[in-house]
């Protein structure tokens, strides 16, 4: 259930997003979500695509510093309140995130919105008992 | 004109040569016999100490280097036992581990010898007021100052390094006339000076006695012109002595080193071959009254030039030029001695492997700046911001307290540190001095 993220190391200087971008373009590499956290040195760009063994080792092989994470996708309603409902379930359960995106899926009506968390099979099975919708790693990777 | 010992800071070249001969020959004798390491080294040249018959023998003897003193950490050079080591210095060393110097009760007394001709020099006396704003400690910088500065009768003002605003209300009350600091701190002061208002004309300052940092003519123009005292540059390392090997007269044509106490000589790093007077080379330090840790044919590492004419002032003692560079990678950052490969150890210790590093070194608001650029591996790389400045956090922790000054530590990507054939060039130095 979970989905693969890659994690790429950038320094802040200009051109290395565009870089990571035309390496995967140039490897038939698409991009269904991504987020960059950044500090006054260096970012970190995380990514999820549709071939992520295949990203993480032709990024790794241009020098790039890459690494895979495990984190969860969960479909929320896309109206008021539909995100404030899962993350009542992981406070309740007393897990703590350690960031989150969110992207809107093709299909409409739902959003989706990407969890790190430290261990993130036990809040797969925390969340799904409590009714939130996981996405399986294949649906993702086919937006 | 005021000398603080005239009968050796003019002695006659040929009286010098006499005083010298005598002893080196007592100097040699003495590691010889009580220094298992010099006896090995010796007995490897194949020369004993009754081959010393005068100060041009000298060249005949094995050089000492740094690694000498690290192999013998700590205190295995001393010719003195420890029972009459009355203090040690410490500086840091190429690795880890520090340099360590010892000094008998005599040392101290020469080296506060040395430091009142440095002020009587500098234009210092019984009825000045000399701040050390050098820091006190295991550096030699203050203490050195100190002893020297009391020794002369003058009134000494240990106020250490930093405080910036204390220094200058204790100038401005006290009537500080001269003051020892590094020359970037000089300029700190001017600066604070004019941010608070204070002008030259408010303070009684004369002189200032520099050093312990590479500086150059045009910032001695600009401290002179700031301070409106006269900029006195000051040599030393503390495998010599500490401050006071070499120091201008107020002439300020080259510095004075007094010769009765360390015989100097350029030679050709690569060679090692002796290079006439006048030629530009790695300056090179026997120590011939020192009993704690005496030093034959000391390498520096430092860049220069000896001039044997007399000087203007009437002293007749040799003068060495501004050191204008190194024969090795090391570099003095706010008056810190520090090796790149102190940063690699840091390094080593915090990942399995050593990342690429480098060192740049600038300077902003005549401060000194140390920035470490480290290039991230695969195993410190994590998806989490907070664990990447964690490890900025600890490296840059390690490096303060192997180092002993603050750097700022920046990640960088894999191969973005330029890579060079041969020796690795792990510094920049941005530094216009």
């Amino acid at each position: 259930m979970l989905v693969k993220q890659i994690s790429v190391f950038l320094e802040n200087k200009s051109g290395r997003l565009a870089d990571v971008t035309r390496t995967l373009a140039d490897n038939g590499i698409n991009i269904c979500a991504l987020s960059i956290a950044d500090t006054t040195d260096f970012g970190i760009l995380r990514l999820i695509v549709n071939k992520p063994e295949e990203a993480e080792k032709i990024l790794g092989e241009n020098e790039f510093t890459v690494s895979g994470t495990s984190v969860i996708a969960i479909s929320v309603e896309d109206k008021p309140g539909g995100l404030a409902k899962a993350l009542a379930v992981l406070q309740e359960n007393n897990i703590s995130i350690e960031y989150m995106y969110a992207f809107v899926g093709k299909n409409g009506n739902s959003a989706f919105v990407i969890i790190r968390v430290e261990k993130p099979e036990e809040a797969v099975k925390t969340l799904s008992s409590c009714d939130i919708t996981i996405i399986p790693s294949q649906q993702v990777y086919c937006q | 004109m005021s000398y603080w010992n005239e009968k050796y800071e003019c002695m006659s070249k040929d009286e010098m040569r006499r005083v010298q001969t005598e002893r080196l020959i007592k100097t040699v004798t003495r590691v010889y016999n009580n220094v298992p390491h010099y006896k090995a080294k010796m007995d490897k040249a194949g020369i004993l100490p009754g081959d010393i018959k005068s100060v041009d023998d000298l060249k005949h003897l094995p050089f000492t280097y740094k690694q000498d003193l690290r192999d013998t950490y700590p205190f295995g050079l001393f010719a003195a036992p420890m029972s009459e080591i009355i203090r040690v210095h410490a500086s840091s060393g190429t690795t880890g581990k520090k340099t360590v110097v010892g000094y008998t009760k005599n040392d101290i007394e020469v080296w506060a010898e040395v430091m009142a001709r440095t002020f009587a020099g500098a234009g210092a006396g019984k009825e000045s007021f000399l701040q050390v704003s050098y820091g006190y400690g295991l550096f030699t910088g203050g203490l050195g100052a100190h002893y020297g500065g009391e020794y002369l009768g003058a009134t000494v003002i240990p106020t250490s390094s930093g405080n910036t605003k204390l220094q200058l209300s204790l100038m401005q009350d006290f009537g500080t006339t001269h003051i020892a600091c590094t020359p970037s701190y000089a300029l700190y002061l001017a600066e604070e000076m004019e941010e608070l208002g204070i002008r030259p004309e408010d303070l009684k300052l004369k002189a200032g006695i520099f050093g312990a940092e590479p500086w150059s003519e045009s910032m001695r123009r600009e401290i002179e012109a700031r301070l409106k005292i006269k900029a006195i540059d000051i040599y030393g390392l503390s495998e010599v002595i500490g401050p006071g090997v070499a120091c201008e007269c107020e002439y300020q044509c080259g510095m004075h080193i007094p010769e009765d106490h360390f015989i100097p000589e350029i030679i050709d790093p690569e060679t090692e071959e002796v290079l006439p007077a006048g030629s530009q080379g790695e300056i090179v330090f026997t120590t011939i009254t020192k009993e704690g840790l005496p030093l034959i044919r000391y390498r520096t590492r430092d860049l220069s030039s000896l001039n044997y004419e007399p000087c203007k002032c009437g002293r007749t003692e040799v003068r060495m030029s501004k050191v204008t560079g190194r024969t090795d990678d090391m570099l003095i950052i706010r008056g810190v001695n520090v090796f790149p490969s102190q940063v690699e150890s840091v390094l080593l210790s915090i990942g399995e492997t050593a990342p690429h590093y480098m060192l740049i070194v600038d300077r902003k608001d005549n401060l000194d700046t140390l920035e470490i650029q480290v290039e991230i591996t695969p195993q410190l790389f994590s998806d989490e911001v907070k664990k990447l400045e964690d490890i900025e956090r600890k490296i840059k922790k390690e490096v303060e307290s192997t180092l002993g000054i603050s750097a700022k530590i920046k990640l960088v990507e894999p191969k973005s540190i330029q890579r060079s054939e041969g020796k690795a060039k792990r510094v920049i130095d941005k530094r216009v001095l």
